[in-house]
């Protein structure tokens, strides 16, 4: 609280040894997103490879972090092997309360452990511990042994990878106690390169807070704003996964590889199918009283005499639409088992899901056979996906150790790369125009939350490239002094900038709270120079043939608007980094 | 009188408002632990959450267990505690049969006082605070009931 430099850990996992280490520029980078950028910038190797020992792992949190309810996510950091350029993923969980409660701003893990290893820290110890005994362990038998080793039940954040990380697999997520991920561009590999198995945070810490009851009041506030009013309603009630009836009645909702984007299947698998018949609980980030978290049941029976088991498996929009439409699967159970088997693995749902589809149109097309795949693949047939989940989770043999690597990774080898449904990084469920795909295409985290593309599809018919250049920039901007809060992007409706600088007020960060515009803008400038400075080049980005040709609510996409919109977007985000 | 009761914690979603709340509200700190509410991860055969907290034993074997007299039984069961009379020693703690007692690292313990504040804080409406009377059985001298 109320503190002008950050605190961070630096550990190098070589020697086994760690320093802590005060950083300036509380005022001109906030956190979360801002510090992260200003710690690769620090202690990271732009031209170095992503698996050099020395780059970097970066998790770091905001000012607000704990202190206020939503302000509930951890930046993740590091140099992707997705593409080799510098990225973000973004987690919640217990994450960024147990790190607000080790009294840190940022952790960052250097060097490569000579043996596998786990790393333990609180707000008094940390070490790297030897964790040969995990090697090879899957994500919840990980888990389930950590908990076993360490105190602390409730009060600590478990973060470890599965067979995919350990592989190497840039599609590889760190898994977050269970429910939660830094799911996207491969941080899995990056934690794995390092023999890393694991992270405990322990937030053992007891910070003070401010003096008289301005704080309380105003914390209070908020808390009726988010449990009260309605306006979470959404992300608690049916969750995202209403979404999926939402863009398929205004044909944007990705089936089968995208060769439609529409189908009356949907109210198979619908946000509403799936909280009357699969949910079992909600859960919560820590310091979150949204509970947005929908854990769903599957009850397999495994043997005659009715002898059942049951998995609990997180599911969101994004997860049913990879594992769900994409593959053409329709079937509640099937989509959350298929699920189920990537989280054990530690590999991203949403990439390995648009990957598969890919494969089952290349198994369709004649350019890849059960030869590579192992197994039949057809869109709908969920018991070869189940297999097929098995071996890409474990890169079971060349075919898919090179698909794990990104799917125009293997299209390049195999053939298919015109319906590869690649945006910058395997595509998010949104096929709602041009914007959309340009702006994944080419946005930081090639994230459907960069900005809000999609919405801006929805509400625009016209075709002006410059209005739509213009909030894209002018919402990221927005978006990432959020994330330097660092508050989870649900809550965007409720943080207004006014509350925002109310909320760093009542924490001493007057300069923050009064140039929250500015700021922003400087974040979001910085963070692109750290990536142009790892070789982000616009240009060099493709939008597979696919992305054009599809129908949306719009009608036909419009080949030369979306080439406009690439064109204009990649030349303005270099002009506003000054590359 | 009233104490802090936990009937609706099949509802946690883990989101630790609670505990949160009370070492805001009561202790005036951010932590997990100086709080009179602390929420886990209950494992074993059923997943879900815990809270732990003071079940307002009376007589309270914690204020037996206090040396200096800073922890006073309550009405309707639990304690007070008086803070400047406290040594520090940590053996309320140990004597808690559910580890209902946090003490930090100078020592300083942290219990319910059954105030409250915590309640309206829970989203899904877990937690109650009771009138004692309404919760506690007769006594064993008093019970018309056989025993069985």
């Amino acid at each position: 609280m109320n503190r002008d430099h950050f605190n961070v850990l630096i550990f190098d996992l070589t020697t086994g040894k760690g320093e802590y280490a005060q950083v300036d520029g509380r005022d001109q980078v906030a956190g979360g997103s801002g510090l992260a950028a200003l710690l690769f910038t620090r202690y990271g190797q732009p031209n170095a490879p992503w698996d050099f020992p020395g780059q970097p792992l970066i998790f770091a949190i905001g000012p607000l972090t704990g202190y206020f309810p939503l302000m509930s996510k951890t930046i993740c950091s590091f140099k992707s092997p997705y593409h080799n350029q510098y990225t973000e993923s973004h987690g919640g969980g217990r994450s960024a309360m147990a790190l607000r409660l080790t009294g840190l701003d940022a952790l960052v893990l250097i060097g490569r452990s000579p043996t596998p290893c786990f790393f333990e820290v609180s707000s008094t110890h940390f070490q790297a511990r030897d964790g040969g005994f995990l090697w090879g362990q899957d994500v919840f038998e990980t888990g389930k042994l950590l908990r076993r080793m360490s105190k602390g039940s409730g009060h600590r954040s478990i973060l470890r990878i599965g067979s995919a990380g350990e592989n190497g697999a840039a599609i590889a997520g760190i898994n977050v106690d269970t429910l939660r991920h830094f799911g996207r561009l491969g941080g899995g590999a990056a934690m794995g390169v390092k023999n890393l198995k694991a992270i405990i945070i322990h937030g053992d810490a007891i910070l003070p807070l401010p003096n008289g009851n301005h704080y309380a009041k105003l914390f209070s506030k908020v808390h009726s704003q988010v449990t009260a009013s309605g306006m979470m309603k959404k992300y608690h009630d049916l969750g995202t996964p209403a979404n999926l009836k939402t863009l398929n009645d205004i044909q944007s909702l990705p089936w089968r590889n995208l060769q439609a984007t529409a189908d009356e299947a949907v109210d198979c698998i619908s946000g509403e199918r799936f909280a009357d018949e699969a949910l079992l609980r909600n859960s919560a980030c820590s310091g979150c009283p949204v509970g947005c978290i929908h854990v769903g049941f599957v009850r397999e029976k495994f043997m005659d005499s009715h002898r059942y088991l049951y998995r609990q498996v997180a599911y969101d929009y994004e997860t049913i639409f990879s594992l769900g439409t994409m593959l053409g699967v329709t079937d509640r159970s099937a989509v959350l088992t298929i699920l189920d088997l990537f989280e054990k693995a530690g590999m991203d749902a949403m990439s390995a899901g648009v990957a598969l589809a890919w494969a089952t149109e290349a198994t369709e097309k004649g350019f890849i056979s059960a030869q590579e795949t192992l197994v039949p693949l057809t869109f709908g047939d969920s018991a070869g996906y189940r297999q097929a989940a098995v071996s890409f989770g474990a890169g079971a043999n060349t075919f898919y150790r090179l698909l794990g690597q990104g799917t125009l990774k293997a299209a390049e080898v195999y053939g298919g790369k015109d319906f590869a449904c690649v945006l910058g990084q395997e595509m998010a469920g949104y096929a709602t125009g041009e914007v959309f795909f340009a702006a994944q295409a080419l946005g930081f985290r090639h994230s459907h939350l960069d900005s809000g593309a999609y919405s801006y599809d929805q509400q625009h018919a016209d075709k002006d490239v410059n209005a739509a250049v213009e909030f894209l920039l002018r919402d990221e901007a927005s978006r990432v002094f959020m994330t330097s809060m660092v508050a989870c992007l649900f809550a965007r409706n409720v943080y207004t900038d006014a509350l925002l600088s109310e909320c760093l007020q009542s924490l001493g960060y007057d300069k923050l709270a009064d140039t929250i515009p500015e700021c922003g803008r400087d974040i979001q400038k910085m963070r692109w120079q750290t990536r142009v400075a790892t070789g982000f080049q616009p240009d060099s980005i493709t939008i597979p043939k696919r992305f054009r040709e599809i129908t949306t609510w719009k009608g036909p996409i419009d080949p030369q608007y979306l080439q406009s919109l690439q064109t204009d977007y990649g030349q303005a985000i270099l002009a506003m980094a000054g590359a | 009188m009233k104490i802090l009761t936990a009937p609706r914690m099949d509802r946690c979603i883990g989101c630790h408002s609670c505990s949160l709340a009370c070492a805001r509200l009561v202790h005036h700190r951010l932590s997990w632990d100086t709080a009179g509410i602390r929420i886990h991860s209950s494992g074993g055969l059923t997943t879900g959450f815990i809270a732990v907290h003071c079940l307002a034993c009376a007589p309270p074997p914690c204020a037996e267990a206090c040396p200096t007299g800073a922890l006073v039984p309550r009405k309707g069961g639990g304690v007070v505690v008086k803070k400047k009379l406290c040594n520090h020693c940590g053996l309320c703690a140990a004597a808690c049969p559910v580890e209902a007692i946090f003490i930090d690292q100078e020592g300083e313990p942290f219990v319910c006082l059954h105030c409250g504040l915590c309640v309206p804080s829970c989203p899904h409406d877990c937690l109650e605070l009771a009138e004692v009377s309404s919760l506690r059985l007769p006594s064993p001298s008093n019970s018309t009931e056989p025993v069985s």
